[in-house]
C-alpha cells in the first residue's frame, strides 16, 4: 500500500494556510508534527461532550471519560508492540518520561561508579537527566564515538561497556537523521546485565515499532512528534522493572492510600501519573495513533525514504558541494531528517530567508551540542520530512535555498 | 509584511562580511566575557582593554549569524575610546531600541513607523532597528552587547 499524500495533506487543516503571501511548506516535522483534523475532532469531543475527571466521579460523563483515556492507553500499547497495556505511562512528554527513568529507576539502581552509557547522537533530554545523576551520585557517563558519516562507532563497543548499568540511546538521530542499531546494542547491553533505555521520539512517528524486536527495556516518546497533541509523552517499560520502580511525583491518582504517616503508593501505570492526567491529550494521542494505523506504518516509512532519496539527490544536483547534508547517505539506514549548511551562511540566516518563501525549517543546535561539537559546527538548519511532505515541498526548498544564495551573493 | 530588506541592511551585510575589531586580547590585563545564544548555539567572547576609566580597545571573537556578529562589529566601533559611562549609556539606548517591539508577529507595528520616539546617536547600529521586527532575532543582535555588559562588569568587581 503506497501512500496518497494529496489526501495525507488534505487531513492536516494547518497545511492549507500560507505564509508572508506563499503557500506554506512544512519542513520541521523533526521539531513537531502538524495535526490532523481527526485529532482535533477527537479531542473537540472529548471537550464538548464528555468533560470530566477521571478515575473519580461515579457520574456517566465521567465514566465515559475514563473509557476513553483508558482505551488511548491501549491503543498506544498496541502501536509500539506491548503486550499489556500497564506498561504504558502517560508523562508530559519524552523528556519527563526519561527523567522519570532517571529519577526513579537510576536513583534506586545507580551508586557512585556506575556508567550510563549514551552515544554522541543523543538530544539534551537524554544527556542532562544523567548528568544530573552524575553530579548527585558520581556516576559516570560514557560516550560511544562515531564513525566519519556519523553512524555509531561501535567497534570498542566491549571494552565501553565495562561496568555499565545503563545503555540510554536514540533510534533516530534528530539532526542527522542517522538510525543506530538498537538490537544490537540492547543485547549487548543484556550479555553484561545491563538495561537499555531507547529515545524514541524520531524514531515511533515514523517507523513501524515493536519494542519485543527493538530488544529494550524502556522506550521514551512523545506525542506531538506523532500527529498528536502537545503536552503528552510516554513511557514504556517491562512491567517487572516498572513494578520495582518508586513513585516519580506525589499527589493524587499515584496513591492508593495516605495516612497521617505516610502512604501507599498505586500499581503502575497510575503509580507513574500524579495529578489529574492530560485527558484530551491522552484521547488526542489515542486519535493520532489510530490515523497512523489507517495509513499503516509502513507506508509512512517506505513514503519517507522514497522523499528522502529524491531531497538527496535533487539537492544533491543543485548545490553539490555548496550544500553541505550531514548524515548517512543509505536511506534504509537514516530518517528523514536533513541538517544542511548552504556555503557559510549561518544557519540563523538561512532560515530567515527560507521563512520568506514559506518554508518552515529549524536552525540552530537541535539540543544536541555534543554532537554539533563532533561534527564541528554551532548551529545548522535542519528540514524534516513527514508523511504530508511531497516532492513539491523539496523543490520549494531547493528553490528558497537558490533565493538564499543569491542574497547573500555567490 | 516586514521583507528581508528591513532585517538585512546593507551596512550589516557589510560589518558581516568585514567584521571590525575581531580577535584577542590578553587576560589579564583585559577583562573578557564569554556569551551564549542557547537558541542558535552562537557564541562569542568580548574583550575589553581599560585605561582607567576609559574603554581603549575592544576585541571580538567567537561565531554566530550576520546578525550577531554584525551587531557586536558595530559596537566595538562605537564604544572604543568612550568611557565606560559613555558605553553603558550607549548599550542602554541600544537595548531600548531593541525593546520597543510591541508589536504583532504579523509586522502590525506603531513603533517603528517614527510614532515612537527612538533613541538618537547610534549611528550606524540603528541599521538594526528593524531586526526587532524579527523577534526572534533581537538576542542575536544583543549577544554581543550582553556580553560585553558582563566584561564591563568585571571592572567593578
Amino acid at each position: 500500500m503506497s501512500l496518497d499524500v494529496a489526501a495525507v495533506k488534505a487531513d492536516f487543516p494547518l497545511l492549507a494556510r500560507e505564509v508572508h503571501g506563499t503557500p506554506i511548506v512544512y519542513l520541521d516535522s523533526g521539531a513537531t508534527s502538524q495535526k490532523p483534523r481527526a485529532v482535533l475532532d477527537a479531542m473537540n469531543r472529548y471537550y464538548e461532550t464528555i468533560n470530566a475527571n477521571v478515575h473519580r466521579g461515579a457520574y456517566h460523563i465521567a465514566e465515559l471519560a475514563t473509557i476513553a483515556s483508558e482505551d488511548a492507553r491501549r491503543t498506544v500499547a498496541r502501536f509500539i508492540g506491548a503486550g499489556d497495556e500497564h506498561e504504558l505511562v502517560f508523562t508530559k512528554n519524552a523528556t519527563e518520561a526519561i527523567n522519570l527513568v532517571a529519577h526513579s529507576w537510576g536513583r534506586t539502581n545507580l551508586t557512585e561508579g556506575d556508567v550510563v552509557l549514551l552515544s554522541l547522537l543523543e538530544h539534551h533530554a537524554n544527556i542532562v537527566p544523567w548528568h544530573q545523576l552524575a553530579e548527585e551520585r558520581g556516576i559516570e557517563v560514557r560516550w560511544i564515538p562515531l564513525t566519519d558519516d556519523g553512524c555509531l562507532d561501535l567497534t570498542d563497543l566491549d571494552h565501553l561497556l565495562d561496568g555499565v548499568k545503563l545503555v540510554a540511546v536514540t533510534a533516530v538521530s534528530n539532526v542527522t537523521g542517522a538510525i543506530p542499531p538498537v538490537r544490537q546494542l540492547a543485547d549487548a547491553a543484556h550479555a553484561v546485565g545491563a538495561l537499555c533505555l531507547v529515545d524514541g521520539s524520531q524514531y515511533v512517528p515514523h517507523l513501524a515499532t515493536d519494542v519485543t524486536e527493538l530488544g529494550c527495556d524502556f522506550l521514551a516518546f512523545t506525542g506531538h512528534k506523532m500527529c498528536g497533541p502537545t503536552g503528552i509523552g510516554m513511557l514504556w517499560g517491562r512491567r517487572e522493572l516498572l513494578d520495582a520502580m518508586p513513585p516519580f511525583l506525589g499527589g493524587g491518582e499515584m496513591i492508593l492510600d495516605v495516612r497521617r504517616d505516610g502512604f501507599t503508593p498505586n500499581v503502575v501505570p497510575w503509580r507513574f501519573e500524579a495529578g489529574t492526567p492530560p485527558i484530551a491529550e491522552m484521547i488526542g494521542i489515542g486519535a493520532a495513533v489510530d490515523y497512523l494505523e489507517g495509513l499503516g506504518m509502513d507506508a509512512v516509512r517506505k513514503h519517507e525514504v522514497s522523499l528522502t532519496d529524491y531531497a538527496l539527490r535533487t539537492l544533491g544536483d543543485r548545490f553539490g558541494d555548496d550544500l553541505l547534508i550531514h548524515g548517512p547517505t543509505d536511506t534504509t539506514h537514516r530518517g528523514g531528517i536533513l541538517s544542511m549548511c548552504l556555503r557559510d551562511i549561518h544557519a540563523h540566516d538561512l532560515s530567515q530567508v527560507l521563512d520568506q518563501h514559506g518554508v518552515c525549517v529549524r536552525a540552530g543546535h537541535h539540543c544536541a551540542k555534543p554532537l554539533m561539537r563532533e561534527l564541528g559546527v554551532t548551529s545548522t538548519s535542519r528540514a524534516s520530512l513527514y508523511l504530508y511532505n511531497d516532492e513539491s515541498d523539496i523543490d520549494a526548498l531547493g528553490d528558497a535555498l537558490d533565493e538564499a544564495a543569491r542574497f547573500f551573493d555567490f | 509584511m516586514p521583507g528581508l530588506e528591513d532585517l538585512y541592511r546593507e551596512v550589516i551585510l557589510d560589518h558581516y562580511r568585514n567584521p571590525r575589531n575581531r580577535g584577542e586580547l590578553e587576560t589579564p590585563p583585559a577583562l573578557m566575557a564569554e556569551g551564549f545564544n542557547p537558541l542558535c548555539g552562537d557564541e562569542v567572547k568580548v574583550y575589553v582593554q581599560l585605561d582607567g576609566d576609559t574603554i581603549t580597545d575592544v576585541r571580538i571573537s567567537g561565531q554566530g549569524c550576520s546578525i550577531s556578529q554584525s551587531s557586536a562589529s558595530m559596537m566595538t566601533t562605537v564604544v572604543i575610546g568612550r568611557t565606560i559611562d559613555e558605553a553603558r549609556g550607549t548599550l542602554r539606548s541600544f537595548k531600548q531600541m531593541m525593546s520597543i517591539h510591541e508589536h504583532g508577529l504579523d509586522g502590525q507595528d506603531s513603533a517603528l513607523d517614527g510614532s515612537t520616539e527612538v533613541p538618537s546617536g547610534l549611528g550606524d547600529l540603528e541599521a538594526l532597528r528593524g531586526v526587532v521586527k524579527f523577534p526572534v532575532r533581537i538576542k542575536c543582535a544583543t549577544l554581543g552587547w550582553n556580553t560585553f555588559d558582563q566584561a564591563l562588569a568585571e571592572a567593578d568587581s
